[in-house]
């Protein structure tokens, strides 16, 4: 039992990692691009859900973690540019930058969260949402971080297997978390935070645990971003952006893992597909969005996972793990 | 839970689609990519990446109209080469990732022969690497940032401009301001934004070279409405002129509030004052201010005069300096395609290194090693609420 456990946690990234390999030789420049946004901002909707969908909190500033994990890498793998050679060096220094950047990202989730998170109601909206505009501007006031112009030059180290890995790796945490006796804590926080902690549920700890989580992990998304634009710049990491994440997760139904990483890609994929309407396509977007929550307050898929919709043996063998 | 599932299902077969469409496309590509590029034998596609929606879409608006101009007339010369033109703009609402995915695209998908864009220089740094990766030539018409056009210590190969860059433009202001003999200058910048940053840092040291002053040095924000904090301390340190190196939009404001709290100093800036909007909202305050730009629309030269008449005719206004880059570069760009040998991206990249004394109606235009345009800066002044010229600055 214990080797076919352990395959299991192996089989997705080995899985995602092998059918990426395959398909992008042959994927062409533009798809292989848009390929690469969509897994980024499946890493972003799977982590942000963490925090608005499991734990019910609202945080409105992801753009802002990713922007402390993009220039930690970026800085990391500048600074030693030269030091190392090419190939297999600066690969994995750039692991090393994007692991560096998660840290970073996480210590920044650490700190704004702790305070915040041990109040109830919306505090954490309105600390996140300053948090990410003081680090836009403390990146555009700092000469170190290169200003508004921010840092160029990058060299070009992020590939879709990365980027496929580690989309594979968020929803697997996603996933395992829910499961856990953790998520479980994180479910009875949102349904009702008083009959947690009246239970006995350490609220402010889980709920700063997962919100350090969702940080680390937005912070790689940044750090896979830059290394394939091959530019940092503050304005990639906005308050919109933040915002487009919440749409992503709200419109997939919070709380759920297959919602987030269905609407992150769909979404994805369809602006470019809209791209042809130059200007109408936000009003496009905006109409589908409106109508989308009109008919599905809840969401797509409300709480609900894409596995509950499947035949009756496999919610069975499931049972053990998610009621 | 019937509905739910029925999403679910359309979601998920939406998903398939997608991906077997991607599929589908996929060998196409590849099996072109592989031997050299072969654009469409009868015609030849010009991409344009530009913000037709956003905060800057003025911008974008104008650099699209002029390009459509100039395409439309190179067309009715017999095109280049004996081949029709053909535009395809995409937008990219002003993001850096938008204009990096709208670049990848137009040069992989729509086989794009060069590509002109962008206006602004953050976005256009976030698109030159695209550019070389690909050896599609690129000419953004206003990027003035130094760094477009460079990769680290070397110029990128297939990135040009046809504007002049900060350093330059700040430097006029400097030298002009010496001129008129003011001596004491508050700063304004926008730390927000690059283009503000750069020029108010190139102006600093000019001017502090020159023997004058920088008395006060304040700065705002994008979106920001209020600047009588900002204004008030600067009157406080009693200035001859205050530079304020940013959009017209922000400037408007400022040049209102300044008037309001009494400030009767003059204002100076740099080209991104130049739009319509900037009179319309400013309703005489900035009076007795200068900005620096590419061209005036009162140069008597029949290359000037001419392309304002076509402008006129065709959108019903006076073309801004962006419309009159965006048209430069589209000119620029057929003079070295029909000077190539052939159609290929490093023989038009070689002949559009090679531009020499190319009349174009912001100037005579001279490509540099480094791949920046040089040519001459005008200084215009607002009089009764237009822009006057005033002098004209050479590098």
């Amino acid at each position: 039992m214990k080797p076919l456990i352990a395959l299991r946690s192996v089989a997705p990234l080995l899985l995602t990692g092998i059918l990426v390999a395959l398909v992008q030789g042959s994927l062409p420049d533009y798809w292989y691009f848009v390929l690469v946004v969509a897994g980024i901002n499946i890493i972003l909707a799977v982590s942000l859900n963490i925090v608005n969908g499991f734990t019910g909190q609202f945080s409105i500033g992801h753009a802002g973690f990713m922007a402390v994990g993009a220039y930690t890498a970026a800085k990391i793998v500048m600074s030693t540019r030269g030091l190392v050679s090419t190939g297999a060096g600066e690969q994995l220094v750039f692991l090393g930058a994007l692991a560096a950047g998660m840290v970073t990202a996480a210590i920044a989730g650490f700190l704004v969260g702790m305070p915040s998170l041990r109040l109830r109601g919306d505090y954490l909206a309105i600390v996140t949402l300053g948090f990410n505009e003081i680090i836009r501007v403390i990146i555009e006031n700092s000469e170190f971080l290169g200003q508004a112009t921010g840092i160029s030059g990058l060299p070009k180290l992020t590939t879709l297997a990365y980027v496929g890995m580690a989309a594979a790796i968020t929803v697997m945490v996603a996933v395992r978390l829910l499961q856990s006796t953790h998520g479980r804590a994180l479910l009875a926080i949102r349904e009702d935070e008083v009959a947690a902690e009246a239970m006995g549920v350490d609220t402010t700890g889980y709920k700063v645990r997962a919100f350090v989580i969702a940080a680390a992990l937005a912070g790689l998304a940044g750090g896979l971003l830059v290394f394939y634009l091959q530019l940092c710049t503050p304005k990639s990491f906005t308050f919109i952006k933040s915002i487009e994440v919440v749409a992503m997760i709200v419109l997939g139904g919070l709380g759920s893992v297959s919602g987030a990483f269905l609407t992150a890609a769909v979404l994805t994929i369809l602006l470019e597909t809209l791209r042809g309407f130059s200007e109408y396509r936000m009003v496009v977007y905006s109409l589908l969005l409106i109508f989308f929550m009109l008919g599905r307050p809840a969401g797509l898929f409300g709480t609900r996972e894409i596995w509950d919709l499947l035949p009756r043996w496999r919610r069975k063998a499931a049972a053990g793990g998610a009621p | 839970m019937r509905f739910s599932r029925a999403v679910a299902v359309a979601t998920l077969a939406f998903a398939v689609a997608a991906c077997t469409e991607e599929k589908k496309e996929a060998p196409k590509p590849a099996a072109a990519a592989a031997p050299a590029p072969a654009p469409a034998p009868d015609k030849i596609i010009i991409g344009h990446v530009g913000s037709m929606t956003g905060e800057q879409a003025t911008f974008g608006v104008s650099t699209d109209n002029a390009i459509k101009l100039a395409i439309a007339e190179q067309n009715k010369k017999g095109g280049i080469k004996g081949k029709q033109i053909e535009l395809k703009t995409l937008d990219d609402q002003g993001k850096p990732e938008e204009a990096a995915v709208a670049a990848t695209r137009l040069i992989t998908q729509d086989k794009i022969t060069l590509l002109l864009g962008e206006v602004a220089s953050s976005r256009s740094l976030a698109m030159a690497p695209i550019a070389d990766a690909n050896k599609v030539p690129m000419i953004s018409p206003t990027s003035t940032n130094p760094r477009v056009t460079k990769d680290g210590a070397n110029t990128r190969p297939f990135v040009f401009r046809v504007c002049f860059i900060d350093p330059f433009q700040g430097t006029v202001m400097a030298k002009f301001a010496t001129e008129k003999k003011i001596k004491n200058v508050a700063i304004l910048k926008d730390v927000g934004n690059d283009y503000s940053v750069g020029l108010a840092d190139f102006f600093q040291k000019k001017f502090v070279e020159l023997g004058g002053k920088i008395v006060a040095e304040q700065s705002y924000k994008d979106g920001d409405q209020d600047f009588k904090a900002q204004l008030t301390a600067i009157k406080g340190k009693k200035p001859d002129a205050i530079y304020v190196p940013g959009y017209y939009g922000a400037v408007a404001l400022i040049g209102r509030q300044a008037k309001e709290l009494g400030l009767k100093v003059p204002l100076m800036g740099g080209d991104g004052w130049d739009s319509a909007k900037l009179f319309e909202v400013a309703k005489g305050a900035l009076d007795g201010s200068y900005f620096s730009n590419h061209y005036t629309d009162e140069d008597p030269s029949p290359v000037v005069q001419e392309f304002i008449a076509k402008y006129k005719a065709a959108y019903g206004s006076v073309p801004d300096a962006l419309a009159v880059l965006g048209y430069d570069a589209a000119n620029v760009a057929f003079d070295a395609m029909s000077r190539a040998k052939d159609l290929s991206g490093p023989e038009i990249a070689a002949a559009l290194a090679a531009t020499k004394d190319f009349k174009a109606v912001s100037g005579v235009i001279n490509i540099d090693a480094d791949h920046n345009a040089v040519k001459s800066a005008v200084v215009l002044g607002i009089e009764k609420n237009k822009a006057k010229y005033a002098a004209t600055v050479n590098p």
